[in-house]
């Protein structure tokens, strides 16, 4: 086949063009804006280069309180939804009645807008002079105090949004798994069912290693996906969320960039790249991990 | 056998728990919509159920606040990323699985290293760039840095290399040009991967909030997403929970329709290529 360079590099053209400007250009942009010191956004003139932005963050009470929300919401939702999502897949995969109707139930979450279900999930939980609101009728029907889950205590506001967090990222979890369990080669099932093996044996030597690449590939995309939550908080807790308590790192590189506390972009570009060297670690620490746990 | 059936018993229980769990908002928006705004705020302790349903919510919905408006800039911001997104990918993918040109391999291999990048590493430049060209509140700002999605690219790149080279030889010999056998041949081969990549890029265009929330500021450029957050914060006047609850449904209802539809289409699509969680 003969080379045709000409025509090849006008197919890449539109990708290129649009990458160039969109990805390329401000990837080169965001590093040199994160060392700036006084960047001007009117003026466009800074005094210098050097790390004041990062330390700077750093001791933003603001930030560091994004950073707590932000991890600990990692470290709830991730194991939970993780686990969860396998009993269900298993369950799915045990059943042959109603699964279909149970699996398209499931996945409807995939399909809403985030921002319009989390309104609903704010009426369920909040509570109001007018109204104790739905969660906490059913806290009254097991005797507990009621709470206001929106604009209550810490842990009130940090459970919620796990809930809503958990809720809206189960359908591709619960989806990926049922598939990578239907996959499983039923020679090996039989084979085991012939030498006797017990059910928790099977799951565990035969299950489990099989299906090990999908769940370590859930766990990392699990992990990166909490990192960067922000609109599920926005949906629950509004717009300011430095008020709420709730931000979240991809929250503060918004609010640092633009609304009330906006006009910063160094500092949210220091923030930005913050950001991205922890995802990437955890992911470079996933993948060595999983080296030595996926079976094959 | 009695073990297995309380097994099989407790399974269900399980699973309809989960399935509770998942509709229990969605049935709850629906109900609230229903229910008048005298209803809805007399109930101290919330009903379940409603004897005297109104549509009286959905005017509102549709007249007190510019829904009607949200819906249709986010159908045009849809459709029109969605379209040329295909385009693009389809362009490029077809550069990189078919033809032949010097420094193809450094090319896709910076290409694919995009695919790492996070998006709230450039956005804050593009935020820049879109506004330094005086694109904020526009539709050419709202949509230029949407259409890229380099997984989309790869995805397209990879079914189109399954296609045996014998056909596009045999399209070669016969004269036909490039173009023409990419769309006559290989997109029509390729089509449920094309599907795949329109049905994902839809639901991400129309569940889109972060890049429309920093590039529009005026109610008329606002996306159903941005819309719902200007409702909650001003729109009904806060406590008209029932009105709200309204315009929740009527945005939520096109993808659940879309889905209960092409259910199948959907869920092979996300199983292949999607991201989220």
């Amino acid at each position: 086949m003969e080379e045709n360079n000409r025509k090849a590099w006008l197919y890449l053209l539109p990708a290129g063009i649009l990458l160039a400007v969109f990805m390329i250009y401000p990837l080169i942009d965001v590093m040199i804006y994160s060392i700036e010191e006084g960047y001007n956004s009117a003026s466009q003139t800074s005094y210098g280069y050097g790390i004041y932005n990062f330390r700077y963050i750093l001791r933003d009470t603001y930030f560091l309180q994004a950073v707590r929300n932000t991890f600990l919401m990692v470290v709830i939702t991730v194991p939970i939804s993780t686990g969860l999502s396998l009993l269900i897949a298993f369950a799915l995969s045990s059943i042959k009645a109603l699964k279909n109707l149970f699996q398209t139930i499931y996945f409807l979450p995939y399909v809403t807008n985030t921002l319009a279900v989390g309104l609903v999930f704010m009426i369920l939980f909040k509570k109001t002079a007018y109204t104790e609101g739905m969660v906490n009728l059913l806290l009254h029907f097991f005797h507990g105090p009621s709470i206001d889950f929106i604009e209550g205590p810490y842990w009130a506001k940090m459970f919620v949004l796990c809930f809503y967090v958990i809720w809206i990222v189960m359908p591709f979890k619960i989806l990926i798994l049922t598939s990578a369990l239907a996959s499983v080669d039923q020679n090996y099932y039989n084979a085991a069912k012939v030498d006797g093996t017990s059910p928790w044996r099977i799951f565990t030597r035969i299950t489990l290693p099989m299906i090990s690449p999908t769940v370590f590939y859930l766990i990392i995309t699990g992990f990166i996906g909490a990192f960067k939550e922000y609109s599920d908080a926005v949906a629950l807790f509004g717009t300011d969320l430095n008020e709420a308590g709730m931000n979240t790192i991809v929250g503060y590189i918004y609010d640092m960039l633009y609304g009330n506390s906006g006009g910063y972009p160094s500092y949210a570009s220091a923030a930005a790249i913050l950001l991205f060297v922890v995802i990437l670690t955890i992911t470079v620490i996933n993948l060595l991990v999983s080296r030595s746990h996926v079976y094959y | 056998m009695n073990k297995s059936r309380m097994k099989k018993s407790l399974t269900y229980v399980f699973l309809i728990l989960w399935a509770v769990i998942v509709l229990f908002p969605f049935y709850w928006m629906v109900l609230t919509s229903l229910k008048s705004y005298s209803a809805y705020n007399s109930e101290y302790i919330p009903q379940f159920y409603t004897l005297t349903p109104t549509l009286q919510n959905y005017v509102d919905a549709f007249t007190q606040v510019p829904l009607a408006r949200y819906f249709l800039n986010t159908l045009i911001f849809t459709v029109i990323t969605t379209a040329v997104m295909v385009v693009v990918a389809v362009l490029a993918a077809f550069a990189f699985a078919r033809l032949k040109f010097r420094g193809k391999n450094i090319v896709f291999t910076l290409f694919l290293s995009l695919m790492m990048l996070p998006n709230e590493l450039v956005i804050i430049t593009n935020f820049v760039t879109i506004t330094n060209a005086g694109m904020r509140n526009s539709f050419p700002g709202l949509i230029l840095p949407s259409i890229m999605s380099v997984f989309y690219v790869y995805l397209l790149k990879e079914n189109f290399e399954m296609v045996p080279d014998s056909l596009y030889l045999a399209a070669k010999v016969d004269g036909t040009s490039d173009l023409k056998y990419l769309l006559k041949v290989l997109v029509p081969i390729c089509r449920p991967t094309v599907i795949t990549i329109i049905i994902l890029k839809v639901i991400e265009c129309w569940n889109s909030y972060v890049w429309p929330r920093l590039i529009t500021d005026e109610q008329a450029y606002y996306l159903v997403s941005n819309g719902i957050q200007e409702i909650r914060q001003n729109g009904f006047g806060r406590e008209n929970v029932p009105a709200m609850m309204a315009a929740v449904v009527v945005i939520s209802a096109p993808l659940i329709v879309l889905f209960l539809i092409f259910r199948n289409k959907i869920m092979a699509g996300v199983l292949r290529g999607g991201t989220k969680g």
